[in-house]
């Protein structure tokens, strides 16, 4: 390939393979993590360390098969939260009935404390 | 030693999260937690170690290489192992340290997810987190810095690190004109996270 | 085992494939020619990893590219360069 002449850009290959894309201004703004967001973090590695996940490759993965849409609607730690849920689902580590039952349980809790 | 000054906005105690996504996470873990794969002792645990990282690690490796010839040729060599001698642990990772020099300047970024040696240099940064860091960092290096108020000059090399696999990457920061007769907590407390991120250039003589 | 098979200063291309599944290769540099800047370890296969499959180690290379050869219109100094992390199976002999 002659070098003047760059190669045509790969297409992505996922929501996440965004180098190079055009993007805006970097928000420099500190935001301190929540505590359910350490909580996700934690997770991760303690599924990790209990042998439920075996790498973050599988957390990674999860992330990238986001659709562009959710992607980029859902934070980071949002992100995170799916991909575990996927993973672990599809191991059958939980069942999508207990999960959907712990949400709403946990919708509860939150409305009576309103 | 502190890289946000007393103007920066604290989001408030954070309200419960009642996302959809935010709301699985949650129930995943207390079905982990029933489960018996953790317990909420051993989550607390991990998120006061988690708590406990940050960037004053990475800049007590910083004033040792300052210090230590030789130490700082074992940073460089190999990361990994000289962070051994002050007790830091990042292994299987393979930890790299990047050095500025008048001739060159380091940036680093994933930008594919957002890696990042959380042991040396605690949580990182939201912007660096952010799809508009990570997608134009590698493209517009000079641009994104001088966002950060870098300015690199035109015969310095900039370097980006695309931190795409198994490497946790942090800039050695170029040592500031300051006494020879600091201590080496002294000259830890100079160096900012964003100078170990490549966000920062010039450290300041003190505090 | 076998030794690594670039060695540093080595010119080589990254291949442009784009598999269906979790891979650590960045499209903006795939089928680009660099450099290699180091020889890394051995560690497990992202796309194995991914699948759940079992652990295949693979050589890791720092390959260092110039940004001038990375975008078009490239608006920084021309010595300006860029380092990513790619695995053997990802690397070709540059032709």
């Amino acid at each position: 390939m002659s070098p003047d002449a760059p190669d045509k850009a790969a297409l992505p290959s996922g929501p996440h393979d965004i180098g190079g894309l055009p993007a805006g201004p970097v928000d420099r703004a500190e935001h301190d993590t929540a505590h359910w967001e350490w909580q996700i973090d934690a997770m991760l590695r303690l599924a990790m360390q209990k042998g439920a996940l075996t790498d973050f490759a599988e957390l990674r993965d999860g992330i990238e098969r986001l659709t562009p849409k959710d992607y980029e609607k859902l934070s980071y730690y949002e992100r995170w939260a799916r991909s575990l849920a996927s993973a672990l689902l599809k191991k059958g580590v939980v069942s999508s009935s207990a999960l959907q039952d712990k949400i709403d349980e946990i919708r509860e809790r939150q409305a009576s404390r309103r | 030693m502190s890289e946000h000054d007393h103007s920066r906005t604290f989001q408030a105690d954070h309200p419960e999260p009642t996302s959809e996504a935010a709301l699985t996470g949650l129930a995943l873990r207390e079905l982990l937690i029933e489960q018996g794969v953790y317990t909420a002792d051993e989550e607390q645990a991990m998120i006061a170690a988690m708590q406990g990282a940050s960037p004053e690690n990475g800049a007590r490796i910083v004033a040792r290489a300052w210090e230590d010839d030789s130490f700082k040729e074992r940073l460089l060599a190999n990361g990994a192992e000289a962070i051994k001698e002050l007790g830091f642990d990042l292994s299987p990772l393979e930890f790299t340290v990047l050095e500025n020099t008048e001739r060159v300047h380091n940036v680093i970024v994933c930008t594919l997810c957002s890696c990042y040696p959380r042991t040396l240099l605690g949580m990182s940064p939201a912007w660096y987190k952010s799809a508009n860091y990570r997608a134009r960092v590698v493209r517009e290096p000079r641009a994104v810095l001088a966002e950060f108020g870098v300015t690199v000059l035109p015969d310095v090399e900039v370097r980006v690190h695309d931190s795409t696999a198994e490497l946790r990457y942090m800039v050695l920061p170029q040592r500031p004109a300051v006494s020879d007769r600091l201590s080496e907590p002294e000259l830890a407390a100079l160096v900012t996270r964003d100078s170990l991120i490549g966000t920062q250039r010039e450290l300041a003589s003190a505090i | 085992m076998t030794g690594p098979r670039y060695r540093p200063g080595q010119r080589v291309r990254i291949a442009a494939r784009t598999p269906a599944v979790h891979h650590r290769v960045p499209a903006y540099v795939k089928g680009k020619v660099g450099t290699i800047e180091r020889v890394c370890g051995k560690h497990g296969e992202p796309e194995r990893h991914a699948a759940g499959k079992s652990l295949v180690l693979r050589r890791l290379y720092r390959v260092r590219i110039a940004q001038q050869e990375l975008w078009d219109g490239y608006q920084g100094a021309p010595q300006d360069k860029l380092d990513v992390e790619i695995f053997e199976h990802w690397l070709e002999d540059e032709v």
